[in-house]
């Protein structure tokens, strides 16, 4: 301010020189403050609305706790063994695991090919590349309702179809892996589109000059697809797997609506540990404490398959860069 | 490619040459326009993910009576969609308080958090102050933690404000997000130059001015990809709004299932109203899913 002073002669002095150094203290203050105070949103609503239930949830979890009376007594453990003890939910356990794998795997293969298909030197690119996105912004909740029908047992369009290949209808709503499939494509109709645009920008990314030298050593659109495209890819695909993963294994708005009842099925055949949390929270059990140890529970689920799905994508990949290598070695020879 | 290449093998350096030219328009084949067969099995790919919206539409305006008699209905919508509307809104269920309430969700999800992602996304791109780095990260790490986990206690705490049943329990877990934070700090990283900063700051602007008037206007454009992400999010959550709010007044999806519940038989009437819950967001996306598009090509991880 200061040297800034003698520009201005008329002010100075109407200004006192103590206001300078005050107002040359607050702009300090702005420059130190002002970071965190933009950062702070996030850390207090996180703290709020995230943090402090994740913990909490422990401490339910090792209380009766009932949805309409609260806090009961310390209980310890039970709540888990008594969980554990139910064979709905080792049943809701074996179906999530059996959905997630339906979708996931011919969700990630479909998703790579479409992407594959939409890196060519489309016309009207934009184009192709909505209507791929388009289930992306249909609620989950309409999805269902729309494929339950789709798969009916007596009037769906898919038995219809099935009826003019010469099969016969499937109980989509009664057999155990049948309604599986009609819960995974669900998933899949959503989720498909939106990774192939994933793997799409970074199929992008990958440079041409490495397919211009596997055309000069002669390999084809389908060598140049496994030894270039899907390696290259390694990080999109872990992205891809990690991240269907912890959705795929929370399951709930499809199953929910699945049949009009939402309980999973008359014998639990597509009944999820989300839906049976649900049911034991908010449903019959008015149980909190108990909805909390299945939390817990689904939690260490995700995230062992987690690690294993890394571990796994990582090999396969890393497999890919061996053979990569060693056709290197090769080329000298 | 793989032709252009063992053509320019075969007749030797003359026709090479001319190969050469035509290999370097067409970099790496990619500029090659593809066959019919691509064509194809795009047609294929878009017809599966529009079938099941034309279904809808069908279905939603037929009779009952048709819908009962077969299972696949024509191709051609039948005139009674209206009729349907009409049933729809003259239901037991509030459907126009689930069109309301998810629209205030919405918006006040997306306005904040656009808002909020976009002054911590500057802070962690372009300010210095100390714990920004392992912030940042805590920030990432957080993006890992499923839903599910903390809802038990996130309904006892919104109880115990006499949050229950209110929609500001539904907006409240979602006026902050990481995704957001992380997307902006991304995009703001490159999209901003210190100079401007610099050149705001020189001219006296105190903290907040410089971002109100040059962070803000750099970030415009993620800022609308960030909208549309999170206004979808919001208009299709199901878990949390049905566990909060009460079946009297519900947000959209609540309301399909509602409807699912109640006239499981009458699938004109139901697939009214997932018609009328899905509309809204069909519009935005006509008139801004370029932007959605290059939004996710733009934010995918990249190998």
């Amino acid at each position: 301010m200061s040297v800034l002073a003698p520009d201005k002669p008329a002010p100075a002095p109407v200004r006192p020189p103590r206001r300078v150094a005050f107002s040359q203290k607050i702009g300090r203050w702005d420059v130190k403050v002002s970071p965190y105070l933009y950062i702070s949103p996030f850390f207090i609503l996180f703290a709020i609305t995230g943090l402090f239930p994740l913990l909490y949830t422990g401490y339910v979890s090792l209380h009766e706790w009932n949805l309409l009376t609260g806090q009961g007594d310390f209980v310890g453990f039970e709540n888990f063994t008594s969980v554990m003890e139910q064979p709905n939910f080792w049943l809701a356990l074996r179906n999530t695991i059996s959905i997630f794998l339906l979708s996931s795997v011919p969700q990630v293969i479909a998703a790579i090919l479409i992407a594959a298909v939409l890196d060519a030197n489309l016309r009207m690119k934009t184009f192709w590349r909505m209507g791929v996105l388009l289930p992306y912004i249909v609620a989950p909740v309409a999805v269902g309702l729309i494929f339950s029908r789709l798969f009916g047992d007596q009037y769906g369009a898919i038995n219809e179809l099935l009826g003019i290949l010469g099969m016969d209808p499937v109980m989509w709503h009664a057999e155990v892996l049948p309604s599986h499939l009609a819960i995974a494509s669900m998933v899949n109709f959503r989720w498909t589109g939106y990774n192939a645009l994933i793997f799409l920008a970074a199929m992008q990314a990958i440079p041409r000059d490495l397919y211009e030298a596997a055309v000069i050593d002669g390999a084809g659109r389908v060598r140049q697809f496994f030894s270039i495209t899907v390696p290259q890819l390694k990080a999109t695909i872990i992205f891809v797997v990690i991240t269907s993963t912890i959705g795929g294994l929370q399951i709930f708005d499809e199953p929910r609506v699945f049949d009009s009842t939402g309980r999973g099925g008359a014998d639990g055949q597509w009944l999820t540990v989300t839906l049976f949390l649900y049911e034991l929270g908010w449903g019959n059990q008015k149980n909190l404490g108990r909805a909390s140890a299945v939390a817990l529970l689904l939690f260490v689920v995700i995230v062992i398959i987690g690690v294993l799905n890394f571990l796994l994508s990582n090999r396969i990949a890393a497999s890919d860069q061996m053979v990569k290598k060693s056709k290197k070695i090769g080329g000298k020879r | 490619m793989s032709s252009v290449a063992s053509i320019a093998q075969s007749v030797g350096p003359g026709a090479a040459k001319a190969a050469a030219r035509k290999r370097n328009r067409n970099v790496g084949g990619a500029n090659k326009r593809p066959g019919w067969v691509t064509y194809l099995l795009l047609g294929a790919v878009l017809l599966v993910s529009a079938y099941p919206l034309y279904y809808v539409v069908l279905l939603a305006s037929s009779t009952q009576e048709v819908i009962s008699q077969s299972p696949l209905p024509d191709l051609i919508p039948d005139g009674h969609l209206r009729e349907n509307i009409e049933r729809v809104f003259n239901s037991d269920i509030p459907l126009m308080k689930g069109l309301v309430n998810s629209f205030i969700v919405a918006a006040v999800q997306v306005a904040c958090v656009v808002m909020f992602s976009t002054l911590a996304g500057y802070s962690f791109a372009k300010l210095r102050f100390r714990g920004r780095g392992p912030l940042l990260v805590f920030v990432i790490a957080t993006m890992a933690i499923p839903t599910q986990l903390g809802v038990v206690p996130l309904f006892i705490v919104m109880k115990n404000l006499g949050w229950s049943g209110d929609l500001r329990a539904v907006i409240l877990p979602g006026i902050v997000t990481a995704f957001g934070v992380f997307w902006m700090t991304q995009f703001l990283e490159n999209a901003l130059p210190y100079e401007l900063i610099e050149a705001a700051r020189v001219d006296g602007a105190s903290m907040i001015r410089t971002f109100w008037h040059v962070a803000l206007p750099a970030a415009r454009p993620a800022a609308a990809m960030l909208a549309l992400f999170t206004a979808i999010g919001s208009w299709t959550n199901y878990f949390w709004p049905s566990i909060i709010l009460t079946n009297q007044n519900p947000t959209l999806p609540m309301v399909v299932r509602q409807l699912q519940a109640s006239y499981f038989q009458d699938y004109s009437l139901i697939m009214a109203g997932v018609l009328l819950a899905t509309l809204p967001l069909f519009i935005v996306f006509v008139i801004a899913g370029k932007q959605l598009v290059a939004g996710i090509m733009a934010g995918a991880v990249k190998g």
